[in-house]
């Protein structure tokens, strides 16, 4: 076989049709950039889900059992800290609560009234209609699992002062810094209320249900937290699950069989199992890799109909070609080289339009390139090229050089 | 089996330049022939029945030799120039270009004999479309492994010979039928193969250019001793070969070595 023979044909048959590769090259990457979309919008709408859970410094996370796995679901009390501790193995527990509610800047809630050190002092005031920032509020215990280390500021100096620590997503949209005084909006029973935080960190990215995170102390969450019924004792505190940190010595999975079975009524699952069960999440991504797969399959059959219909032209071409003396190697590698090349092209055409396209995106939009993810899919699309061919490659390795003389296929 | 009128022999199977012998006498002694097909028949099944598309043909060429295939539809012409290039196998006889029985070599072999051995023009699809004229050419010593700054200097003076010095950086589609013609002789010509096949090479072409690209064709290969078959339905284009072989039904009907009779049959006379 000579390569370098193949090499010069399959250039030169590109570049002196220019046009007709130019526009597979172009479908080639529109494929790609919606391939990538797909991708970043799939794990960007999947951080959004479940970026605080799988980011806990933590190996377990314990539900109430009968919660099937639906934080929301699960409730429990200040004992359930104890029973758990107590179990063999159990390096740190702490507890986390979680709530929806909307939060904005101190000045814009009451005309900047407010000074920091009544911030400080807490208390509530009356809710104001402006729009705000819909957030997912967690209530954490400071210097326990759940509590996330800040990229800025001293973080939570009590368990029940009025303080808030932002995701980088909350800090970003809301515009606030350390030292701000921040307004969580809260319905208590039939009564809206704000109450004043001040901002005392500044955490890597918080999301959880597609919402950006605000962490209080967790004695704080339980007076905040929206409430249906204010009936209830408040000094009974709840929250929605534990997050577990293994001692050193038994697997995640041994210490969470351990405490199912001496704690009642609970269940306790790895991160990724308790991510995977956040309401949506599933079936959000099954949706987009579904999506995704089918964009590979498209691409298959355009880059495959393209080729196949180039090869059934040149059939004639390729038949004299053989009579010849051209090797079936040789024709192999020119059709291959050419499919190779092209895709590579459109990928990478596709590639950085995608980076230009995304760099105009508001940071509003849930769409992220982690570098596995966009490898996995380039890898994909750089492999739907070949595949796609591979229908032509038989055609063309199929023609007798008998064809030369019109006779045979 | 072969009867003589004017230069002409007729029927028979044989058609060797001089007498059917396997050398040919007028050749320098102990001249090999650069072809020399025996027996050669190829039959189709067509359902239950068995068509005869040549049957028993034998022919022997001598480098420097031009032969004519002539004869109407369905003769056998283009199947028989399909054996002698070793693109289809007969059903019995056997093909010997240089030597080399074409019979026992495998497909891959039989493609490298090709390359090495035969030059090519044909009736279409004879350039490709996204080469220049000069690297259609040399596209042959490229396949043989053996371009270099020579065989480039080799080729442009063939293209030139041919008329096409000004047109090396053309593309096909920038030509005329017949300049495209000229470069597939060209192209047929330049790795210095030692049987050159043409098929149908004047199909596409008026009267006045097909007469100057046959009239290349068989001064090139007088002049550069190659052995050239032509197949041809024109058969006009038959005045500047040695030898005309008239098929018909598959078998050679008759054979016209005289160049008078070769003339007359040119003009249509003997047609």
């Amino acid at each position: 076989m000579n390569g370098r023979l193949a090499v010069s044909l399959a250039l030169k048959e590109i570049l002196r049709n220019k046009g007709r590769f130019a526009s597979i090259g172009a479908v080639i990457a529109l494929i790609t950039t919606l391939v990538l979309f797909l991708s970043g919008l799939g794990e960007g709408l999947a951080l959004g889900n479940r970026q605080y859970v799988s980011g806990l410094d933590a190996d377990l996370l314990v539900y109430q059992r009968t919660a099937d796995l639906q934080i929301a679901a699960s409730q429990f009390d200040r004992s359930a800290v104890a029973s758990v501790r107590r179990v063999d193995g159990v390096g740190d527990v702490g507890a986390i609560g979680f709530a929806s509610t909307v939060v904005e800047p101190r000045s814009r809630a009451a005309g900047g009234a407010r000074t920091q050190a009544e911030a400080a002092a807490g208390g509530a005031g009356p809710a104001t209609s402006a729009p705000g920032l819909r957030v997912s509020l967690i209530g954490v215990e400071p210097g326990r699992p759940g509590d996330p280390a800040v990229l800025r500021g001293p973080g939570f100096t009590s368990a029940s002062g009025n303080e808030v620590v932002l995701g980088r997503q909350a800090a970003l949209r809301s515009g606030m810094k350390v030292g701000d005084v921040l307004t969580v909006r809260s319905t208590q029973g039939a009564v809206d209320e704000s109450y004043d935080l001040r901002v005392v960190g500044i955490a890597a990215g918080q999301q959880y249900q597609i919402a950006p995170a605000v962490l209080v102390p967790l004695i704080t969450f339980e007076r905040i937290k929206p409430k249906a019924n204010l009936q209830d004792d408040p000094r009974t505190l709840l929250f929605n699950v534990l997050a577990v940190r293994a001692a050193s010595g038994p697997t995640p999975a041994a210490l969470g069989a351990r405490i199912e079975g001496q704690v009642r009524g609970v269940r306790a699952v790895d991160l990724r199992t308790a991510y995977q069960n956040i309401p949506g999440y599933t079936a959000q991504q099954s949706t987009l890799n579904t999506q995704s797969g089918f964009t590979l399959v498209i691409g298959i059959l355009v880059v495959g109909g393209f080729f196949q219909i180039q090869t059934l032209q040149k059939l004639g071409q390729i038949g004299m070609l053989k009579a010849i003396g051209a090797s079936n190697a040789l024709v192999a590698s020119e059709t291959v080289l050419q499919i190779v090349l092209v895709n590579l092209a459109g990928v990478l055409a596709g590639t950085i339009g995608t980076a230009a396209l995304a760099a105009t995106f508001p940071s509003t939009v849930p769409i992220v390139f982690q570098l596995g993810n966009v490898a996995t899919a380039l890898v994909g699309l750089l492999v739907i090229g070949p595949l796609g061919g591979l229908v032509a490659l038989r055609a063309a390795l199929r023609v007798e050089p008998l064809r030369a003389l019109g006779l045979g296929r | 089996m072969s009867g003589r009128r004017g230069g002409e022999r007729r029927g028979g199977r044989a058609a060797s330049g001089h007498g059917g012998g396997a050398a040919a006498p007028g050749g320098p002694a102990g001249d090999v022939p650069a072809l020399v097909a025996e027996g050669l028949r190829k039959t189709y099944q067509l359902g239950r029945q068995t068509i005869d598309a040549v049957d028993g043909v034998s022919l022997t060429l001598r480098r420097g030799e031009f032969v004519a295939l002539v004869g109407p539809s369905g003769s056998g012409k283009t199947s028989i120039l399909a054996m002698l290039a070793g693109l289809l196998r007969p059903t019995e006889g056997r093909v010997r270009i240089a030597g080399e029985d074409l019979g026992e070599l495998a497909d891959r072999r039989l493609a490298g004999f090709r390359r090495r051995n035969i030059g090519f023009t044909f009736q279409q699809n004879n350039l490709i479309p996204y080469l220049t004229v000069l690297e259609n050419v040399t596209l042959m010593l490229s396949l043989n492994g053996r371009y270099d700054a020579a065989g480039a200097l080799r080729a442009r003076e063939l293209l030139e010979r041919l008329g096409l010095g000004d047109r090396l950086r053309s593309l096909p589609s920038q030509l005329s039928g017949g300049q495209q013609q000229r470069v597939a002789i060209a192209r047929a010509l330049i790795h210095q193969p030692a049987v050159v096949l043409a098929d149908e090479p004047t199909a596409s072409l008026d009267t006045e250019r097909a007469h100057q690209v046959v009239d290349t064709f068989a001064n090139l290969i007088h002049h550069d001793r190659r052995a050239g078959i032509m197949v041809t339905h024109d058969l006009r284009m038959c005045r500047v070969v040695d030898r005309v072989i008239v098929l018909r039904d598959g078998a050679v009907d008759r054979t016209l070595e005289d160049p008078a009779a070769i003339a007359r049959f040119a003009d249509g006379a003997l047609a």
